[in-house]
């Protein structure tokens, strides 16, 4: 099968599933099962794609022509191979462990999540595999929209004010900055496919560089960059199983990923060195991996102090992206990775203790360990590649990190890495503390054991992931160097 | 018979009015208005055709060669907007006969049908002519229409909605007729083509003539009354909030456009390719767009009448057309005469969910959507989906237009304007989102739960616009090309 045919099944499968669940909704084991199948089938086709060597010197694939000189396409580069990789493997985790989790709490509108969900996998599809902007907008927009139901299942007071948050501040950003930035770049470049080291064949004022690139570091609001970050917490009013993929891997990672690319394939590191936008966004991400991490220390409900910990983390992947040494970069792309398996199973552990012990809390968490020992073990490595010690992938992009923080000698980014390292500890080693070593508080009435055998799976196996990483992270670095190849220092 | 297809264009409607009448049958009737209306759109897509294959076509009346006799002159722009008429013409005609049935009385509905098709007569009318004058009786014919049509509403504020609106539109009419005057008097022609020869033969606008401005005036502020430009609009909402919800639906989507359509006559066409407009007008009118971008929208976040906050939507829409033409550069006039196109397409499509609504719940105010998003799902998907293209979303016709108007103004190095654009389709976000969440969010639990679908005479239409709606914005090159076309000959450039 030709790269091009492949590109088009790694969207079109799941939103043919989409369709399917939807016409399956009578049946809820035909329905599960036809979300398993089209993860599965989406897995295998993008390990095609893996296995491909020839798979970025294929030629754009042009989906449609919206408007003359400006077409939706398809083209694959390192980084965005890594972002369907990620997605798509724990696309297919993730389905198990939703199917346990709604049953287990018996959610209503089942159908809708299951079709939502499929969507939004097509969109974050799309944009791992776009080759210019205006197809990445498109699809970061459908992403915002398909999800959108999703953080507003529940259909109450809470989940309605979350999803105005959600929708208000993701579409506001971008139609508000993205939008024009693209079509500035455009009305400059006089194009928007991407191209590794930057698109501009003539280079802007360094005024215009800046102003632009702070449109697109803001108007990405899905990198929850403060002051654009409260729509994450908000979101958290979701279901667990959504907040895991989407507010761990799909959505927030469709933010950095898009930030990265920019700073990657629009721009170029060396154009963009020395400028002030470059700086501001520089601070405002160190300021945002410090303030976050201090606002998840006062958390007490464990999806938000989840959610804090998640705009801390991704503020990593800024900041190192924007220090734009090669060592750095790298850092940057293999924390998308690392982040991703870690918290994806620190979400699947917080609604893996809500199925089974009903508790939203950390300070109800004494003693839970006993009870639930294969969560929290998998909890308590989620939490070491969180903090950046091995055996954990967490500890190699933040070795990454730093590395390229002294390589680029910037002494202000080596202090917060290792502040912000320690404030991780400090929320998050209690919680593991508590959990094993503490005695339980409340002798509940109905005592519990593990949730159901479907979600430890899922979650084993992504801990396990994080210590595979480790282990045997070639695939991954390897991506990263040739992404790293033009960072300048 | 294709030599004479411009003029059948206005003939057929105008000979089906009176048909209306003579058959008092009320289904005969809406078959005679949907055969009318079909031909039409034929005929316009025929006309276009020739148009863009062989360029300009002059009809001469009765065999009366310019500048003695009326003449029908059309050329890109106006091949354009006849489709838009003629096609929305098209959809409103098979959805009239239920919507018709539950908001008209039953011994109404023979005029309603007559006056329905005597108003298309009248715009198709204003559009294909090549004669000011003519323009004009055709203007009052489909504006005195009009004023009964919104009469017809349900509810007995239509009636003050039409006076208010009778009165407005009749001083705008006037003014339009003084304009009209004065270049008659300047020039001794009405004949459109002749009167911009004339003028430039003359040299009248390079040195500024008086009277010529003094009739351009009066022209500008009689169509900015027309086509409601802010803050001349304030008839608008009321009209379209009490007429009947096919009239709202036809009105709408054409009505404002055709107004637009002779702004654009007068202004570049007459007043040799926007010369005088640059000078004069282009930055008059640009304020007056902007304002009503803004408090178009702010204002219909308030509104509880979904209808009336489409209505003052409308308002903020046709500024953005208007700011189009102000820029008064090629890119920025496609976008302007593009948006007149899109703009057709989603509120034609958001009024016919009003409609919908209307036929099943009999009221369109917010508290009564709750729960909707379960009991008519059709219905509210469209209505999503239009509010999405108003939105300007990525795929949706909505957002062809914005790009192109953003990127317009950024041609024309007006920074603000640009983020001006982007921030009024955020408060667009607003106001649809609130119908959205009342719709899927509020569950009414006193209220029957079950399905009510609207017929699929009304939900067929509807879908045929949600589908044309994400079809140009996935391929805009049709509209986009015409409009292009159109706007290099409003300019003089290159056609």
């Amino acid at each position: 099968m030709t790269i091009s045919s492949l590109m088009l099944l790694c969207l079109i499968i799941p939103a043919a599933g989409a369709v399917f669940i939807v016409l399956s909704h009578r049946l809820a084991d035909l329905r599960e099962g036809v979300t398993l199948f089209s993860a599965a089938a989406l897995f295998a086709v993008v390990c095609q794609l893996f296995r491909r060597p020839d798979v970025f010197d294929a030629p754009a694939t042009t989906l449609a022509t919206p408007l003359p000189g400006l077409e939706l396409s398809l083209q694959l580069e390192p980084l965005g191979l890594l972002f369907a990789g990620i997605a798509s493997l724990l696309w297919m985790i993730t389905s198990l462990y939703t199917i346990g989790y709604m049953r287990g709490n018996q959610e209503q509108h089942q159908t809708t999540l299951y079709a939502c969900f499929a969507l939004a996998l097509t969109s974050t599809m799309g944009i791992a595999l776009s080759g210019n902007l205006l197809t990445l907008f498109v699809f970061y927009e459908m992403l915002t929209l398909s999800t959108y139901p999703l953080v507003t299942h529940k259909r109450d007071h809470d989940a309605v004010a979350g999803g105005r948050y959600y929708l208000g501040i993701l579409v506001g950003s971008s139609i508000g900055l993205l939008l024009p930035a693209i079509i500035w770049t455009w009305h400059l470049a006089g194009t928007t496919t991407f191209h590794y080291g930057g698109l501009f064949t003539s280079a802007p004022p360094k005024a215009v560089v800046s102003i632009l690139f702070l449109l697109y570091a803001f108007g990405i609001g899905k990198a929850a960059l403060m002051p654009l970050h409260r729509w994450l917490p908000e979101a958290m009013v979701a279901p667990t199983p959504v907040s895991a993929l989407l507010h761990a891997v799909a959505v927030v990672k469709a933010g950095v990923f898009c930030v990265v690319k920019v700073i990657l394939y629009v721009f170029g590191p060396a154009l963009l060195q020395g400028c002030s936008g470059l700086v501001i966004v520089q601070v405002v991400a160190g300021f945002t991996l410090l303030c976050a991490s201090l606002i998840a220390l006062r958390q007490d409900n464990l999806k938000r102090r989840l959610a804090y910990s998640t705009i801390s983390q991704l503020s990593y992947i800024s900041l190192s992206a924007a220090i734009l040494a090669p060592l750095s970069i790298r850092g940057a792309v293999v924390h998308i990775a690392a982040h991703a398996v870690g918290k994806i199973t620190l979400f699947f552990a917080a609604g893996a203790i809500y199925t089974a012990a009903h508790k939203t809390r950390v300070s109800e968490l004494d003693g839970i360990g006993q009870r639930m020992p294969w969560t929290m073990t998998a909890f308590a490595i989620a939490t070491l590649s969180m903090i950046g010690l091995p055996p954990t992938a967490g500890f190699l992009s933040k070795w990454f990190m730093l590395q390229g923080a002294f390589e680029a000698n910037n002494l202000l980014v080596i202090a917060v890495l290792l502040l912000s390292t320690l404030l991780n500890a400090s929320y998050f080693v209690p919680i593991v503390y508590a959990a094993f070593f503490k005695p339980e508080r409340h002798i509940s009435d109905h005592p519990h054991g593990e949730a159901p055998l479907s979600m430890v799976i899922a979650l084993s196996a992504t801990a396990l992931l994080t210590i595979i990483l480790f282990f045997w992270p070639d695939l991954v670095i390897s991506i990263a160097t040739r992404l790293s190849i033009g960072g300048v220092s | 018979m294709n030599a004479h297809l411009p003029v059948l264009q206005v003939i057929l409607p105008l000979l089906g009015a009176p048909l209306c009448m003579l058959t008092r049958s009320a289904r005969l009737n809406w078959l005679i208005t949907i055969a009318v209306s079909w031909s039409g759109f034929v005929i316009s897509l025929l006309l276009a055709q020739q148009v863009w294959v062989n360029g300009p076509i002059t009809y001469n009346m009765g065999g009366w060669v310019a500048p003695w006799g009326i003449t029908y002159h059309i050329d890109a722009l106006n091949a354009f907007v006849l489709i838009i008429v003629t096609m929305i013409a098209a959809l409103v005609a098979p959805y009239a006969r239920r919507s018709i049935q539950k908001e008209i009385d039953r011994h109404r509905q023979a005029v309603f049908y007559a006056l329905l098709l005597l108003c298309q007569a009248g715009l198709l009318g204003i559009v294909i002519t090549g004669d000011a004058f003519n323009m004009y009786v055709f203007l009052e014919l489909s504006s005195l229409s009009s004023y009964a049509l919104i009469a017809m509403g349900k509810r007995r504020r239509g009636l003050t909605a039409a006076f208010q609106y009778l009165i407005m539109g009749t001083i705008g009419a006037t003014f339009i007729l003084i304009g009209i005057g004065l270049l008659y008097n300047l020039t001794g022609t009405l004949n459109i083509l002749d009167l911009a020869e004339q003028l430039n033969k003359h040299h009248l606008i390079a040195t500024g003539n008086r009277t010529l401005i003094t009739a351009f005036a009066f022209l500008t502020v009689g169509l900015s009354l027309k086509l409601a430009l802010f803050p001349l609009h304030l008839w608008l909402p009321n009209a379209y909030s009490y007429a009947p919800s096919v009239v709202t639906i036809f009105l709408a989507a054409t009505a404002t456009k055709v107004a637009v359509y002779m702004l654009l006559r007068f202004c570049f066409t007459i007043l040799g390719h926007g010369a005088l407009f640059q000078m004069t007008l282009g930055k008059i009118i640009l304020l007056p767009s902007l304002c009503a971008i803004f408090i178009g929208s702010i204002v219909a976040i308030f509104q509880y009448d979904i209808k009336r906050m489409l209505a003052y939507s409308s308002i903020a829409q046709i500024g953005y057309m208007t700011l189009g033409i102000t820029m008064a550069t090629p890119l920025g006039l496609t976008a302007g005469i593009l948006h007149l196109f899109n703009h057709a397409l989603m509120k034609g499509l958001l009024f016919m969910t009003m409609g919908a609504v209307i036929y099943r719940v009999d009221s369109v105010y917010l508290s009564d959507f709750r729960g909707l998003g379960k009991r008519m799902p059709w219905t509210m998907a469209a209505f999503v989906i239009g509010g999405l293209s108003l939105m300007g979303v990525p795929l949706t016709a909505g957002f062809i237009s914005k790009w192109y108007l953003v990127k317009s103004a950024l041609e024309c190095g007006w920074w603000p304007v640009a983020g001006l654009i982007l921030i009024g389709s955020l408060l667009a976000v607003i106001y649809v989102w609130r119908v959205v969440e009342t719709a899927y969010f509020n569950p009414d639990h006193e209220l029957e739960q079950r399905s009510c679908e609207a017929p699929l005479s009304l939900l067929l239409p509807m879908w045929i616009l949600v589908i044309a709606n994400i079809y140009f914005g996935i391929n805009s090159d049709l509209p986009l090309s015409m409009a292009a076309r159109a706007a290099n000959l409003l300019l003089g450039v290159g056609v």
